[in-house]
């Protein structure tokens, strides 16, 4: 007897079927989360399952809602740059650079040479970060226990070289409009270039443990499917979308900073299954250390000497001219009590982050505050998207595919 | 991006959708195309089919609210074209009991973004299938980004050891929001400084 005829004979007391000898069946409701460590942060997800396949997702989300776009309101320009790092908190600065983008797209400032390239190093430290985690607690969710310790330890060596940059492992607030806030040290960029010299190794031993895995291949290959279609409908971006042979990066569509003198490959997947997903996010990976390289290299020539931030309305003076310019001081003190003002207009900047589209829609009204900022999350469209593709996978195939649309819920509830 | 294929596509819009476009306007390299509300499901739906649009990504939508305005909200819309790589903005200014068509079965990745506006802001969306609140606590009043609502909320949450359950109160601050307003009085400040009142007075 088929399964879907057992549902048809519907018995409220329990009663056997004569016939088929069958009880009723009732689908089975349950709680995915808040608390489950495969949901990768607070999703409360309700799952009907028919047995172990998965009939009906329906994610909650907003556990994490802290009012962002709100917050932003009342505080002024430079003070709502920090809250962009803690929306995806996995790769920080990415975020910030979309926040400065829009600001400086608004007050036509000019990001001079040497703070453009670091901010493409460092968006691209970002995205390894990024993909490093997710790769690896993806690969945790279907049962891989060592890629996660291997990849946090050079997760923790790329934190430093955020702390070295700015001061903080995660909550750096080094972009700021106009450029960064300050310059790297020499040492640093050796580190880094050193760093990159033998990160490729570790990849190569990631991949040893999961390409060829045959569990892990069994719990991705074929999972979560996404074709191009589904991309239009369901406003992918990132990731989603390589994996799916669409080769489609903002970086090379639209491209902003300066990454169009970049030499990078952009990977694309085949069959858009999460298996596809995870080779793209590891050969992303080499890609963006081969930027990285050509970053540091370009940071060191002569010519790209000098400031990183645009001196100007937007940005502190040096500190030597305060000590001795009065018109220094005050600007200072002006910058840091009433911030910069923004004429008025609106503007939507979008960056390729680790995670796909990130923007921010900026509703300027010309004082030092944002009338509204809307910020558009990749991860919200991607998890949305959930009940649609979870429908007819089984349970455990949710946990790898939460992990393969590589959700962080401080950007999805913002 | 280049702003003479962004005229040719307002162009294009515009003729093609005579009765719904009220206005196009190109700032800062982007298209914003404002139309009437009660058309915006056929023209987002135009937006995408349109051979020479092909808007297919819904990337965002959005509302802005301007409390002094009759039409107090603005919902707008952004749209991708991955196959022509452009980017369009539509808006709508509605009133405040205005109903906004959904776009759900033309885009289906609209439905949380609706379901956030409304969340929100407060505005319904006519065949949405399922207008629930989404990011806010469950039977939570009010829609907080509205500029009326304030910063801090009505209620306050707290675990009671007596009744050992979550209970809500209203707020209870010990010191006022502190709202910091540092424009500067020569240049935005709308307010008469502290001590200027008795100078008017003279």
């Amino acid at each position: 007897m088929m399964d879907g005829d057992i549902r048809n004979n519907v018995y409220d007391d329990g009663s056997k079927d004569q016939l088929t000898d069958e009880q009723r069946i009732r689908n089975f409701n349950i709680n995915f989360g808040p608390q489950h460590p495969a949901a990768h942060g607070v999703l409360r997800m309700v799952l009907e399952l028919d047995g172990e396949v998965v009939e009906r997702a329906d994610p909650h989300i907003g556990l994490l809602h802290r009012g962002t776009e709100k917050l932003m309101e009342s505080r002024t320009y430079l003070q709502n740059l920090p809250y962009f790092d803690r929306l995806d908190y996995v790769a920080p600065m990415n975020q910030e650079h979309a926040w400065c983008l829009a600001i400086e797209r608004l007050t036509g400032v000019e990001v001079p040479r040497r703070g453009s390239l670091i901010r493409v190093l460092y968006s691209e430290i970002g995205r390894i970060l990024n993909h490093l985690l997710n790769v690896t607690t993806q690969a945790m969710d279907v049962g891989a226990l060592t890629p996660p310790l291997w990849g946090f330890e050079a997760r923790e060596e790329l934190m430093v070289f955020y702390e070295r940059a700015c001061g903080a492992r995660l909550h750096s607030a080094y972009f700021r409009p106009g450029g960064v806030h300050q310059d790297l040290p020499p040492k640093l960029l050796d580190d880094i270039e050193e760093f990159c010299g033998r990160f490729p190794k570790l990849l190569d031993d990631i991949e040893g443990l999961l390409t060829e895995n045959r569990i892990f291949k069994q719990r991705n290959v074929d999972i979560c499917i996404i074709s191009e279609e589904e991309i239009q409908q369901w406003g992918y971006s990132g990731v989603m979308v390589r994996g799916s042979g669409l080769a489609w990066d903002l970086r090379r569509a639209q491209p902003y900073e300066c990454y169009d003198e970049f030499d990078f490959q952009i990977p694309i997947g085949k069959n858009g299954d999460c298996y596809d997903r995870y080779l793209c996010r590891m050969a992303e990976m080499r890609e963006s250390t081969k930027i990285v390289l050509q970053c540091i290299e370009k940071l060191r020539m002569p010519e790209n000497q000098g400031d990183v931030l645009a001196r100007g309305k937007l940005t502190p003076p040096k500190r030597s001219d305060m000590k001795t310019s009065m018109e220094s001081l005050i600007h200072h003190f002006k910058l840091y009590t009433e911030g910069f003002h923004v004429p008025a207009g609106e503007v939507y900047a979008a960056v390729e982050a680790p995670k796909g589209e990130f923007g921010v829609y900026l509703v300027a009204d010309g004082t030092n505050k944002p009338y509204r900022a809307k910020i558009r999350a990749p991860g919200y469209l991607h998890l949305q998207s959930m009940d649609h593709v979870a429908k007819g996978h089984m349970l455990a195939d949710v946990s790898a595919i939460i992990g393969t649309m590589d959700i962080v819920f401080g950007e999805v509830d913002r | 991006m280049d702003d003479t294929a962004l005229q040719e596509l307002a162009a294009h819009i515009e003729l093609k959708r005579p009765d719904d476009v009220v206005s196009t306007e190109i700032a800062f390299g982007e298209l914003t195309v404002t139309i009437t509300a009660q058309s915006a499901a056929s023209f987002v739906e135009f937006l995408r089919d349109d051979s020479s649009c092909l808007f297919s990504n819904l990337v965002d939508i959005t509302a802005v609210d301007w409390p002094e305005r009759p039409h107090r909200f603005d919902v707008v819309w952004h749209f991708l074209s991955m196959y022509r790589n452009q980017r369009i903005r539509v808006k709508a200014a509605i009133r405040e009991e205005d109903m906004v068509p959904s776009i759900t079965d033309i885009h289906p990745s609209a439905n949380w973004f609706e379901r956030e506006i409304f969340d929100m802001f407060g505005i319904l969306f006519s065949g949405h299938p399922d207008l629930r609140r989404l990011l806010t606590d469950y039977g939570f009043r009010g829609h907080p980004l509205r500029k009326d609502f304030p910063t801090t909320g009505y209620v306050e949450v707290r675990y009671d050891e007596v009744l050992k359950r979550v209970v809500y109160e209203p707020v209870k601050l010990t010191q006022e929001y502190r709202q910091f307003d540092f424009l500067s009085p020569w240049e935005g400040a709308k307010y008469i400084l502290p001590g200027d009142e008795k100078g008017e007075a003279k």
